[in-house]
């Protein structure tokens, strides 16, 4: 049990060196030894999604990822998410305007979710949102503004992908 | 999609800025999104122990043995202990429901269990050490001899003679019986020509917030700090005075950003009693989060109710009278309120309608599974549940178009007192429903409804339901719900603090304790347009006993019709004593200046002004005041209602369903709400969305079930089935705005709104939809199972 295992891991563009317990989930690494409390711990089931970050550009459930997985990978959590000095990631800006949480708890793995669906696929459609959000659980919002807020966010990407002026999102 | 209100509603309101009304973004929501904000479990103390709870696998069992060495002497473990070393807890969990001349049996709920446990999840010993993953395997190492009595889980089965009694001092696993009643119901059934009965299941439901429970606990120089994830700081401080044997000054509770809570933090848990005494004890910071197996078993559920039902009526369709008798399951034990939970579906058992006639009986029973208590709408889910689904049985018995009849007997004339005594502020039935039909086309639905059961390939089943509710909220009138009324040992007013700083901008100080709802924008609102400011220079301060004055936190949906008037009318004493300064400055009449355009200014020659800045000067360096005033611009308001508040609305569900898989799917919802003036629409929709899935979980989905041996078979988020977004529509919303005369901002509550109204709308839709198959009585939750069943039973 107390067999410690040396790691490194680039987390939001800085890297880490530590000595962790084989068993240690990356949740914890990120929350207990990196002060990152920005992801959350919903369930135990990997059910809720609420400790959703990138590994290496592909969300993952980090409760569900032992922290010795993630040698060597590169990890984004929402501190990270918007490029630095940048304010808000267009997820997080329409998630705000368009009233896409309430308690917030869920939100940081669900933004994370999104952009994860978002670069996979740009212009989704609602139903489309729906299912790739099937894995992130919310109990405040129902959702209705959630997928709002990720079509908006989608338009926002494409938008400024294609170089164009950002047209008004409603 | 988009909410067709939100927009509609944004207006000017007179005497301020217009922040009032207006659709804008949270205050709260900057921190959200960024992963900055911080719940219980992101915060470290120096010295910080973590505890791990060692709990009951057996449902009722008396404890033989525990020993802890094993555990104990594990590296990194500081102390293990058992309900035998808690001597320093001064008192069980209180129970703060005492209705006068009612017997209601009580029995000890301590933090860990004493001698017996009567549920899965009991809580027998706690281990605490430095490392959160070492204490859980510790916790493993504590070897506990039970030995098992016989198990009661069926409430009815434990009502009987021969069921075995789960505590053994009252004899009885009754634990209360009373009834709320107004009317002739004699009368009133024997002049009906119709009385249909049924009993009606509402089943057990999780509250569910995402956020699992946790407590920090630390004691420092003589004095306790609680960090909990709670919605009731303010209570929470009181009871744990009275648990701890502290004195009330001693204990400092602080609710930091909390992650839902649906009533299921309405409580005071014994964790939360335990982390503080083991704080105390040793010395140390003391932590504990809850795994999620940890919160569906011991975060307390909702509803499991047994309700049977008897409705009179005349051929013509007059409602005559309503009859419920309710089982109320309470599970083992209670915490701080949960058997007053059924007495909520009393005050709105006859819904919109005009009885002549109600009684409610409500009984409570004792099972082996963990306690009921207030989850999303406590109480009046289960009412409009049973009313709005029997409307609709009865219309079909009577051979009355459901919506016809519910027509008939819709209450018009606001205020209305109802036999049972309480009296609707005021209501507009029809208005909600005819905004919810014009949405709905329910014409061109039932041609379409038509065409697609007649394809002669491919018949599709699809169905519509209604539901037109009223609710009870806003808790609520101290003298109607304390200790002379319904028996809560407690008052219900709201406090409400708002300060101006010296250099003009403002704290509010709320008694109520927000965790989601967007209170801080929404106070912040309707303090800026009474200051001449905008809501960004007000900063609303919540959740800890230590700042503002004590308040009665948050549920109910309360904190907006009771907290928000007390800030309000906070708020109006600093405009009045801004307005003496200003004009003694400005040399005018104080009735003649007036808030406009962010300033206060003379009516008539608006040129003549003072920001609230300048009036914060005068105020702090007190060099030219009125004669008489005293320095500072800092007012209190203790705001205690005359009644509660009546929202209402109508919605209508369309479903479609599998009848080769039972499967239902919800094709269209319509959700027509009023809950008065609005003061953030924004706000209003997410709650009614919010609200509505709430209610459809319960409906399809959600069931907290238990064995017959009394196993928690629903433990994870893998056998309880929260609605996800791919199982939920959109929804169209819209409102009216029918102003309650109970409070100046005229608002109703509106966090349980949808919640309270969903369910039957559903269930109602689906029997809709099958009624051509012969189905014509479906209980919740809607399961592909269940809904087969029923179909394969009426082709029988």
């Amino acid at each position: 049990m107390s067999t410690r295992v040396p790691i490194r891991l680039s987390v939001n563009g800085r890297e880490h060196e530590l000595e962790v317990e084989p068993r240690l989930l990356l949740v914890h690494l990120l929350r207990d030894r990196l002060g990152l409390t920005g992801t959350h711990v919903g369930c135990d089931t990997s059910n809720c999604g609420a400790c959703t970050v990138h590994l290496d550009g592909e969300a993952v459930k980090s409760c569900t990822v032992l922290a010795v997985q993630a040698d060597g990978a590169e990890v984004t959590t929402i501190e990270g998410l918007a490029a630095a000095g940048d304010g808000l990631h267009p997820l997080q800006a329409a998630f705000w305007e368009d009233h896409a949480l309430q308690c917030g708890y869920c939100t940081p793995g669900m933004i994370m979710a999104a952009a994860d669906l978002l670069a996979r696929n740009p212009d989704p459609s609602e139903e489309e949102i729906r299912s790739g959000l099937e894995g992130n659980l919310c109990r405040c919002t129902g959702y209705h503004n959630i997928v709002r807020a990720v079509r908006d966010a989608a338009a926002e990407l494409r938008a400024a992908r294609a170089g164009a002026p950002t047209p008004e999102v409603v | 999609m988009g909410a067709p209100g939100a927009e509609a509603a944004e207006r000017e309101m007179p005497g301020g800025n217009g922040y009032v009304g207006r659709a804008l973004k949270r205050k709260e929501d900057p921190r959200l999104i960024t992963g900055r904000a911080t719940y219980v479990d992101d915060m470290v103390l120096p010295g910080m122990l973590h505890a791990a709870i060692v709990r009951s696998p057996e449902a009722h069992a008396r404890i033989a043995s525990i020993d802890v060495s094993a555990a104990a002497e594990r590296p990194g473990i500081e102390a293990v202990f058992t309900g035998a070393d808690l001597d320093g807890v001064a008192a069980p969990c209180p129970m703060v429901w005492a209705p006068p001349g009612v017997e209601v049996h009580v029995p000890d709920h301590w933090p860990l269990a004493k001698g017996k446990v009567g549920y899965v999840g009991q809580a027998v010993a706690v281990v605490l050490g430095d490392d959160k993953y070492a204490v859980v395997d510790a916790a493993e190492q504590v070897l506990v001899d039970y030995e098992p009595l016989p198990v009661v889980v069926d409430p009815e089965a434990a009502l009987r003679d021969d069921a075995p009694v789960i505590h053994d001092q009252f004899g009885t696993n009754k634990v209360f019986e009373w009834s709320l009643a107004g009317g002739d119901l004699d009368a009133a059934f024997a002049e009906a020509d119709v009385v249909m009965e049924r009993r009606v299941v509402n089943h057990r439901t999780a509250g569910a917030a995402i956020e699992p429970r946790g407590a920090l606990a630390e004691w420092r120089e003589g004095r306790l700090t609680l960090r909990s994830s709670t919605q009731i700081p303010h209570i929470a401080r009181v009871i744990l005075s009275i648990q701890l044997g502290l004195s009330e000054e001693r204990i400092r509770v602080i609710a930091p950003e909390v992650g839902g809570g649906f009533g299921s933090k309405l409580q005071v848990y014994g964790e939360e009693v335990l982390v503080a005494w083991c704080a105390r004890r040793t010395g140390r910071p003391v932590k504990w989060t809850a795994t999620r197996s940890d919160d569906m078993a011991t975060t307390h559920h909702g509803r499991d109710q047994i309700d049977y039902v008897r409705i009179g009526a005349t051929r013509e369709g007059r409602l005559t009278g309503i009859h419920a008798r309710v089982i109320q399951d309470c599970g083992a034990y209670h915490l701080i309120e949960g058997p007053v939970i059924p007495t909520f579906t009393s005050c709105v058992i006859s819904g919109v309608y005009d009885f002549a006639a109600v009684r409610t009986d409500v009984i409570g029973v004792f099972t082996n599974k963990f306690t009921t208590d207030a989850i999303r709408g406590a109480g009046r889910p289960e009412a409009t549940h049973l009313i709005e689904v029997c409307i609709d049985q009865l219309a079909d018995e009577l051979g009355i178009d459901r919506l016809e009849l519910r027509r008939r007997n819709f209450i018009r004339d606001f205020p209305n007192e109802r036999p049972h005594g309480f009296v609707y502020d005021s209501g507009d039935y029809d208005g909600t429903l005819d905004r919810c039909l014009e949405l709905l086309d329910l014409d061109g639905f039932r041609r379409e409804q038509e065409e697609l059961r007649n394809d002669p390939v491919h018949p599709v089943y699809r169905g519509v339901g209604f539901s037109t509710y009223v609710e009870i909220c806003g808790l609520g009138p101290s003298r109607a719900l304390g200790p002379d009324g319904w028996g809560m040992q407690g008052g219900y007013f709201e406090s409400a603090q708002v300060r101006v700083l010296p250099t003009g901008s403002v704290m509010v100080y709320t008694g109520t304790s927000p965790h989601g709802q967007g209170l801080e924008t929404s106070f912040a609102q309707i303090v800026a347009d009474r200051l001449g400011l905008a809501p960004d220079a007000v900063e609303v301060i919540h959740g800890d006993t230590d700042s503002g004055p004590f308040g009665k936190d948050t549920y109910g949906s309360r904190s907006l019709s009771v907290g928000g008037e007390a800030i309000a009318r906070a708020a109006q004493k600093v405009q009045e004593k801004a307005k003496r300064i200003v004009a003694h400055k400005l040399e005018a009449a104080p009735e003649d200046i007036e808030v406009s355009d962010g300033a206060f200014r003379v009516k008539g020659s608006p040129e003549q002004a003072m920001s609230l800045a300048e009036v914060a000067t005068e105020a702090y360096i007190p060099a030219d005041l009125p004669d008489g005033m005293e320095a500072g611009l800092d007012e209190l308001s203790f705001y205690d209602p005359d009644n509660f508040v009546w929202p209402f609305g109508a919605h209508a569900c369309v479903t479609e369903v599998d009848p080769e898989t039972g499967r239902v799917e919800i094709v269209r919802w319509i959700a027509v709400d009023d809950c008065g003036p609005a003061i953030n629409p924004k706000l209003i929709d997410g709650q009614v969305h919010g609200g509505a899935v709430h209610a459809i979980g319960q409906a399809l989905y959600e069931r907290i079930a238990y064995d017959d041996d009394g196993q928690l078979v629903t433990g994870t988020f893998v056998d309880y089935g929260l609605p996800t977004a791919a199982e939920v529509p959109s929804f169209e919303t819209a409102r009216t705005e029918t102003p309650s005369p109970t409070n100046s901002l005229g608002v109703k509550g509106v966090g349980e709104a949808a919640t309270i109204a969903a369910t039957p709308a559903i269930v109602n839709s689906v029997i809709d939809a099958l009624r051509p198959l012969g189905v014509t009585y479906l209980d919740m939750p809607l399961t592909p199972e269940r809904v087969w069943d029923a179909i394969q039973e009426a082709r029988r």
